[in-house]
């Protein structure tokens, strides 16, 4: 008896002092202040009233006074009893008036008395607060507040989350209310709705409803039920594998991508002129330098910068690519051999020239807002903004080639020469000025996958030299002189790449790639797609 | 089951496999006087029917013409025939018993078949002499070409060529400096070197004088009876000279076959070479 | 008999052979019989440089011979100069014994740093000297041996095969940087201390390797000069200027090749393991693409189809190397990729085929 007089005397006070400090203006709500009155009390049940009514009185407090409690920040000063809120700072404490927000400097530990919560209440808090939070004007706040309860979901609360769900209009929280529901259905007391549950949750990939299944199957005691738990575990298991498949093709597609824009060029090239150019890297690598330097003289709009990057760079080392075929290649032509070498050459100039202006070290080129981040599918598989764009770059760079090539009087002499050169000639073509603006045009391509590269790695003097051999792979095993061999080459192989790397490693992934190829290309010497006849020797 | 069976010639005590087997082509067999058989071959490239159905025997010691128009398969047909190209289908045997099919080009070489090419092609950078010994038949595997030097016969056989193909009196000069008609006899004597039994020569008389001309009918002629040969040419005249049996090819296959006289008055022959 | 006359239509192969017999006696002595600071004292840093020029010189004959006379332009060759070394490289690392950082007895440093508990099966046996020199010659003739199997058979030639050469060596270059490998990852096996009981460092060994080495640039060298001047050496070229031809000759043009390619990957293996010891170390990089075509180039820069050019080009371009990335460390990539350029357009047949033709010229015009 003494004790609860006691308290209630201290309860009175308390209030009182809770009325006065109460900002003024305005209207203090009368069931959040009970609600304070009783945390100070020493019994759990009744901090749990105390908590109840707090969460029940839609004060814009609220939510913080059971967070601040929750973290453990909540004290009354010993002294005048005062709620505060305290920050530990050391040895002491940064306080401040709860209500007001006044700070009122640090004070000794001892001079505070933190109110106490348990196991039990602090999940009581975290429902609560998720409680009040599901109901908070903010998308966000309000995806928050259903992913915290999804660990302690209980019959009442799944009520209301069914209740929540009926309203919600923002797609991502009904999605994880359906999650939260579905986890609140699979600790159903009746075994049907159990069952039902877990019905409704078959294909749903989200690791939270996976580990819940898991922890039903351990639990459960009923059979019917651990095996339909099962067998949807299983699902949902065949479905992850299916999507880190998924993951992985994509993963495969995109570098299979990067492969395709810094071979076609070489294609061109190989195809049309039969040059092998080891300087191709190196036209790449000048390419991403290109997109570097525009970045720096337009620091303040870098998306614009990588947009004009493409069309510089296609004109930097499409530059780049004649000057080399006036004042090397052309002559060397019918000396494959010599070319070979004479390019190898000029990609070692290249290499020490831009090492002697740019430094030898890597510099990295920025990414603009609308290609960084990533696309979300769902829970487990999310794309990456700048390879799914720079995917459909590649494609679009094949496309427009491949129109340019089948469709354009350019394209017609440049097969053409191709396919019979003293005829071409006979026929009026200029074979050299043809040469000339092929490898103009194969250059120029290695520049834009060079604006493509420098979003994916560190633009540096090496860059071409990691890409060049992995191009001629992709050039001989699509077979040379066909774009869709390079098209199919390059995606297949990136694929098989990635395929490869979870089983043995990226590097082995890589010899053993290059194996392949190496005795892909002695079975079928002509690559996927060979020339026939006798235009082929 | 299937699987079984094909392994099961590998219990077989008595199997030697196939990569076990001596590297010897079975010997020509002319018993039935007939040297080479093409029959039923197809080949296509590109959908483009190159050679269609062709049928063509010759028989041993024979010298046979073959014309035909441009495109109508002549050089595919000498492809076939020495490895070069495999055809779709149909079967070629050198005699009864060498199937052409199943040999590449350096067996086919080796089993008496020579090939002079259109374009004269000899070893430019080598001496006349060297061609000349490098088509010296003879063991042509590694080792033994390593360790090769010229015996006292071949020596001889080598002068006595170099006489016959008319470079008697530059031997030592690079072959690249030759006239194009020395080149072209210079691969004929390539040819003899190999003593084959069957010769194949693709246009002998392109870029010849008329003297040389005269001079390369006289040594094909003389090749015939010991040899058979089968010479393919465009030009009319030079074919007259020479020719007893005469085969015209046309897209690909067969139009007619028989002496010159029949030949020229054949009138699918005439409409397919005047376009009439 | 016949290859003393080949010796003596040889000139430059002459001259060449006697500088290198003078060179292995007196280099050597030099170094050895004077004191430092005398006149005639030749350092022991120039020795061994030049000892590996040597190797290199060999190694510049080893691709020589398929390109020059086979038409091969192998990119892969430094693949098969690595393997050698690293032999030889197992052999040294086997020596060290208890000497090393962790003084294991059984096991080489690395493998002691990467926690192994065993010696690699492929380890074994090169504690014996006699197996590591039949290991520098079958590795590399192994690989040269099912590289060329596969790819001359299906006739794989020109650009092609130049490139898959070059796959290859990039291949084995990712490989060997894997500690997984055994083979001492990105550091790659160092450390030695002797070989056949002759400490590393002395000035007698030194003196030793660089005789080894111009006894086997010698040797390799008339190897290679009996080959090209057989009939073998004639089939070659033929192959070289009309590959097609040669087959309906009835040559088996893939044999050749695979002999020719084999024999030359074990000379450039034998390269590799005198290598190794003078320089010290062997690591991945020796695999690297360009370390193969820069072989490429001291041939070209020679004159290819010569050997003895070969030869010249490795010594007048490696000279060139030490000298300008010691001088103007910028300009040695510039300098390489000059000459690259400059000798494929302006000097196709080298600097022993530029002097001849000068020297035709002149009698011309005389």
């Amino acid at each position: 008896m003494h004790s609860f007089s006691r308290d209630f005397a201290l309860a009175a006070l308390f209030w009182l002092l809770l009325m006065t400090q109460y900002c003024s203006g305005a209207e203090p709500n009368s069931q959040f202040l009970d609600g304070l009155v009783l945390l100070s009390a020493q019994s759990f049940t009744e901090k749990e009233k105390g908590i109840e009514l707090i969460g029940a009185s839609q004060d814009p407090l609220a939510a913080r006074t059971l967070q601040s409690l929750l973290d453990g920040k909540l004290f009354y000063t010993s002294k005048d009893n005062i709620l505060v809120y305290g920050e530990s700072e050391g040895a002491n404490y940064a306080i401040s008036d709860f209500l007001s927000g006044e700070s009122l400097g640090l004070v000794k530990k001892r001079n505070l008395e933190k109110i106490t919560i348990n196991n039990t209440l602090r999940s009581t808090l975290k429902t609560t607060i998720a409680l009040i939070n599901l109901q908070h004007p903010d998308d966000t706040v309000r995806l928050a507040a259903v992913n915290a309860v999804l660990s302690d979901i209980n019959p009442e609360l799944l009520e209301i989350l069914a209740g929540c769900y009926q309203t919600e209009k923002n797609e991502q929280v009904r999605d994880a209310l359906s999650v939260a529901l579905a986890i609140g259905g699979l600790r159903q007391q009746d075994t049907a709705k159990r069952l039902e549950a877990l019905q409704s949750v078959r294909g749903d990939v989200h690791p939270v409803i996976k580990n819940e299944i898991q922890a039903l199957i351990d639990r459960e005691t009923d059979a019917i039920v651990i095996k339909a738990a099962k067998s949807t575990l299983t699902a949902i298991e065949g479905k992850i594998a299916w999507f880190a498949r998924l993951e992985t093709l994509f993963f495969g597609l995109s570098l299979g991508s990067v492969l395709v824009l810094a071979a076609i060029g070489l294609a061109i090239t190989f195809g049309v002129i039969g040059v092998i150019n080891m300087a191709h890297g190196e036209l790449i690598m000048l390419g991403a330098y290109t997109t570097y330097v525009l970045q720096q003289l337009m620091p303040d709009s870098i998306g614009l910068a990588l947009a004009l990057s493409v069309p510089a760079a296609f004109g930097v080392s499409g530059l780049a690519g004649i000057l080399i075929e006036r004042s090397v290649i052309r002559f060397l032509y019918g000396r494959p051999l010599e070319t070979l070498l004479a390019t190898f050459g000029i990609s070692l100039v290249l290499q020490q020239t831009v090492r002697s202006i740019f430094s030898p070290l890597n510099r990295s080129v920025a990414t603009p807002d609308w290609m960084s981040g990533s696309i979300t599918i769902n829970p487990i598989l999310s794309l990456t903004s700048n390879r799914v764009t720079i995917f459909f770059f590649a494609m679009l760079v094949f496309g427009a080639l491949f129109l340019l090539l089948k469709k354009s009087s350019l394209g017609l002499n440049v097969r053409a020469v191709a396919q019979n050169r003293a005829m071409a000639r006979a026929m009026g073509i200029r074979a050299a000025r043809v040469d000339a603006l092929t490898f103009g045009l194969g250059s120029g391509i290695a520049g834009i996958a060079g604006v493509a590269l420098s979003q994916l790695t560190n633009v540096g003097p090496n860059l071409g030299q990691a890409y060049i051999i992995d191009s001629f792979m992709v050039v001989v095993f699509g077979g040379v002189g066909n774009l869709w061999g390079t098209l199919l080459g390059g995606l297949s192989l990136g694929v098989a790449n990635k395929f490869l790397e979870p089983w043995s490693g990226a590097v082995l992934a890589k010899i053993i790639i290059l194996v392949f190829i190496i005795l892909f290309i002695q079975k079928r010497p002509q690559g996927l797609f060979p020339q026939k006849g006798r235009a082929a020797e | 089951m299937a699987s079984l069976q094909t392994l099961h010639p590998l219990f077989n005590r008595d199997e030697v496999f196939e990569f076990l087997k001596p590297d010897i082509p079975p010997s020509l067999d002319l018993s039935r006087g007939i040297i080479l058989y093409l029959e039923d071959i197809s080949v296509s490239f590109d959908g483009f029917k190159a050679i269609n159905d062709l049928n063509l025997y010759i028989k041993d010691g024979e010298l046979r013409c073959i014309i035909g128009p441009n495109g109508a398969g002549k050089t595919t047909m000498m492809d076939i025939i020495t490895g070069k190209t495999r055809p779709d289908k149909g079967s070629a045997w050198f005699g009864q018993s060498i199937n052409l099919l199943k040999l590449d080009e350096p067996e086919i070489a080796l089993a008496g078949i020579g090939r002079k090419f259109q374009k004269p092609t000899v070893f430019e950078n080598h001496t006349v002499h060297d061609n000349l010994e490098l088509a010296l038949a003879g063991n042509k595997k590694v080792l033994p070409t390593l360790k090769a030097r010229l015996r006292s016969e071949q020596q001889d056989y080598i002068g006595e060529t170099l006489l016959l193909i008319g470079l008697g009196d530059r031997p030592y000069s690079p072959a690249g400096s030759l006239s194009h008609g020395q080149k072209q006899w210079l691969e004929i004597g390539m040819l003899l070197m190999q003593r084959p039994k069957l010769l194949l020569i693709d246009e002998p008389a392109a870029g010849m004088t008329h003297q040389e001309m005269e001079r390369t009918t006289e040594l094909l002629t003389n090749l015939a009876g010991e040899h058979s040969v089968v010479v393919v040419e465009h030009d009319m005249d030079f074919i007259r000279t020479i020719a007893r049996t005469v085969t015209v090819l046309h897209q690909g296959s067969v139009l007619a076959e028989g002496s010159m006289a029949e030949i020229q008055n054949n009138q699918k022959v005439i409409e397919v070479y005047l376009g009439g | 008999m016949s290859s003393v006359r080949l010796l003596y239509n040889d000139k430059p192969g002459m001259v060449m052979l006697v500088l290198l017999a003078a060179a292995a006696v007196l280099v050597p002595l030099c170094n050895l019989g004077f004191p430092d600071g005398h006149l005639l004292h030749i350092s022991t840093f120039t020795m061994t440089l030049v000892g590996k020029y040597l190797c290199y010189g060999l190694l510049a004959v080893s691709v020589d011979l398929v390109w020059g006379y086979l038409g091969i332009l192998s990119l892969g060759h430094g693949a098969f100069f690595a393997l050698g070394g690293y032999a030889m490289g197992m052999y040294l690392m086997r020596q060290i014994g208890d000497r090393g950082v962790y003084g294991n007895p059984l096991l080489p440093d690395f493998m002691v740093f990467l926690n192994w508990q065993d010696l690699p099966w492929f380890w074994h046996g090169f504690d014996y000297f006699f197996f590591a020199l039949l290991m520098v010659i079958l590795v590399p003739a192994a690989l040269a041996f099912a590289f060329g199997w596969f790819a001359f058979r299906s006739r794989v030639t020109g650009v092609y095969l130049s490139i898959i050469t070059q796959a290859m060596t990039y291949a084995l270059l990712l490989a060997f940087f894997r500690n997984e490998m055994g083979f001492g990852g990105n550091n790659g096996l160092t450390d030695f201390k002797d070989i056949l009981g002759f400490p590393l460092q002395s000035d007698v060994t030194k003196a030793g390797l660089f005789v080894a080495s111009a006894t086997a640039l010698a040797l390799g060298y008339l190897c290679c000069r009996f080959i090209t001047g057989s009939k073998l050496g004639r089939v070659c070229t033929a192959i070289r200027d009309q590959e097609p031809r040669v087959r309906f000759l009835g040559y088996r043009v893939e044999n050749i090749k695979l002999f020719v390619f084999t024999f030359s990957a074990v000379l450039a293996g034998i390269a590799g393991a005198l290598y190794v010891p003078q320089v010290g170390i062997i690591n991945p990089t020796e695999f690297s693409p360009l370390n193969s075509i820069e072989i490429v180039i001291w041939v070209a820069v020679g004159g290819r189809g010569t050997l003895y050019g070969a030869v010249a080009g490795a010594l007048v371009v490696n000279y060139a190397k030490s000298y300008l990335t010691a001088a103007f460390p910028d300009a040695w990539l510039f300098g390489l990729g000059a000459l690259f350029i400059l000798v494929t357009i302006f000097l196709p047949r080298g600097i022993s085929g530029g002097m001849t033709g000068l020297f035709r010229k002149r009698q011309e015009i005389n």
